[in-house]
């Protein structure tokens, strides 16, 4: 099983949603969340003080998926939520140790 | 009876006062008979407010307290930090009501008072000897119940010294603004209003033009703004750490009240539901809307975009610098007076601010001040038939510019002296400003016991 979780741009949420439920995906945990990279942040003026935000918003989404489809799933967020801009996130992968279904005990892939 | 009668009496005034103008020189002489038998019967009775100035009057005078709450409340809490929403809404709301309070007790005499002089006058104190049957003069014959002059007037000294306090915001102590307001009002805002609207008062005799208080208002609470700004101090942390405004939802809210009460403030000033008033409401929408676009256009020239505050700055830019010409300039004046108040106005506190190194913290000097001074200058342009304004033919366009350079220099050295010794004495009693610690945890905990969001 793997862990995936994926930082995209807001407006990719929707289109990547669809094209995950299209390959089977069948939950997500989503979590707005701000941060920082390689794009730089953004300016505000008020009444002509600027001020630079360093921290922009981005959408977090936290997937576990079986070993069979996790590659595929990587792939379909990378040309989902790709602008070709500067921005567009970071996809990671980890290994899950268990996962257990709280509502009847069940454990492994079953569970998911 | 009584009151049927002098409504009679009114009314014939009236039908003569239309028929007048329409009627050729063979019939005038018959004109002056009609009039003369008017005269006889209004002296029998004391002149008798029309049901319907009275009307529109009491709707322009709580059209001006809508201004104030929540119209100002709100557009300076939405530009303030979130922890000093309820603070800076407290200061306004209580700073009005305290001016109401004086108002009734000595303002109404200080300022329009039986006795006096050029500079300020004195009688009827405590509304001494005004009864339902009292009246006000209008600027034609007419007369209103004085009653609603002295409510209608009340409102213009109270969202004045309710405008000096958006310089001073996030730090000064809520007891401090009330005794500055106490003492401000008497030592400035009375004496300035007397001298440009009783007719004894120095300005109004000279001719100077304000329509609706650019100089009483507007230059009076812009200048003691700034000058408040000065004694009081910047805002810890003022200019380098980020101030931006918390709510620019209710920024915009408080905008559309303003424009929206600033009929009641332009329109009203004409005293009566007549022609006067009507140009008054015709240029408070299109100075304005002049103003909001063009501050907007400013950003784009200057290579930003167009924002919601700057359309917001530039609305008041608009309503301020029509103030004093809302009756005295054609629809196409009022939009060059509002555009132009309104681009000066941008690089005045885009610009020009930064470099001065004083916090005013939301612009009452940069906006009302500036713009004030712009509009009231303008007036004496736009006034000239030559832009459609009323004046006569024989209009003076440089004369009354000396007029109205004084009028405003006059006011901006009252304003100043007398800010300068409000704030001293607010000094001495109150501390004048929060602790450090106080002001970081914003004032709305730490001088009210409340979060405006929980």
């Amino acid at each position: 099983m793997k862990f995936i979780i994926a930082i995209i741009k807001p407006f990719k949420l929707d289109s990547v949603r669809e094209a995950l439920s299209g390959i089977g995906i069948a939950g997500m945990t989503v979590t707005e969340v701000k941060g920082f990279g390689r794009q730089k942040g953004q300016t505000e003026i008020y009444r002509g003080a600027e001020y630079s935000t360093n921290m922009l918003p981005k959408v977090k989404l936290e997937i576990a998926a079986s070993d069979d489809i996790a590659a595929q799933v990587v792939e379909t967020i990378q040309t989902t939520a790709n602008t070709g801009a500067i921005g567009d996130g970071k996809i990671f992968v980890l290994d899950i140790a268990s996962a257990t279904r709280i509502r009847t005990g069940e454990t492994g892939e079953t569970a998911l | 009876m009584k009151r049927i009668f002098c409504n009679a009496a009114a009314m014939l005034t009236g039908a003569v006062m239309l028929a007048a103008p329409a009627l050729a020189a063979p019939v005038a002489e018959a004109a002056t008979v009609a009039a003369e038998a008017v005269a006889v019967a209004t002296e029998a009775a004391p002149a008798v407010p029309n049901p319907g100035n009275n009307g529109f009057m009491m709707t322009a005078t709580v059209l001006v307290l809508l201004m104030i709450l929540p119209g100002l409340a709100l557009f300076y809490g939405g530009l303030t930090r979130s922890k000093n929403m309820l603070s800076t809404m407290t200061q306004i709301g209580a700073a009005a009501s305290l001016a109401m309070l004086v108002w009734v007790m000595w303002g109404y005499g200080l300022a329009f008072g039986p006795e006096g002089n050029e500079y300020i006058s004195w009688g009827k104190f405590f509304l001494a000897g005004v009864t339902p049957d009292s009246t006000a003069a209008t600027f034609t014959d007419e007369v209103i119940s004085e009653y609603i002059f002295i409510s209608f007037q009340m409102t213009f000294a109270a969202i004045t010294v309710a405008l000096v306090l958006g310089s001073v915001v996030e730090r000064m102590k809520f007891a401090a603004t009330m005794v500055f307001t106490l003492v401000w009002l008497t030592i400035v805002y009375f004496p300035i209003a007397h001298m440009v609207w009783e007719a004894r008062g120095v300005f109004f005799v000279m001719g100077a033009l304000d329509f609706a208080g650019g100089t009483v208002v507007h230059i009076n609470a812009g200048v003691s703004a700034l000058v408040a700004a000065y004694i009081l101090g910047k805002r810890k942390g003022y200019p380098s750490e980020p101030m931006p405004p918390h709510s620019m939802t209710l920024t915009m809210v408080g905008t559309g009240l303003l424009w929206v009460g600033w009929f009641g403030f332009n329109a009203g000033s004409a005293l009566e539901a007549n022609g006067s008033a009507a140009l008054a409401m015709i240029n408070t929408f299109v100075a304005t809307a002049a103003g909001g676009l063009f501050w907007m256009l400013t950003e784009r020239a200057m290579g930003h975009k167009g924002s919601a505050l700057g359309f917001c700055s530039g609305v008041i830019a608009g309503l301020v610098a029509v103030t004093p010409a809302a009756g005295n300039a054609g629809p196409f004046g009022a939009i060059l007076l509002g555009a132009i108040a309104s681009v000066v106005c941008y690089f005045f506190v885009a610009k020009v601010k930064a470099k001065l190194g004083y916090d005013d913290a939301l612009d009452a000097f940069g906006i009302h001040g500036v713009g004030g001074i712009i509009g009231a200058i303008g007036t004496g342009i736009v006034y000239s038939p030559a832009l459609g304004g009323p004046g006569g033919e024989d209009f003076d366009m440089g004369a009354q510019l000396v007029t109205q350079v004084t009028a405003v220099a006059a006011t901006i050295v009252v304003a100043a002296v007398g800010t300068a010794i409000a704030m001293y004495i607010a000094k001495a009693i109150t501390g004048l400003r929060v602790d450090e610690e106080s002001e970081v945890n914003g004032l709305d905990i730490s001088e009210h016991g409340e979060r405006a969001y929980n």
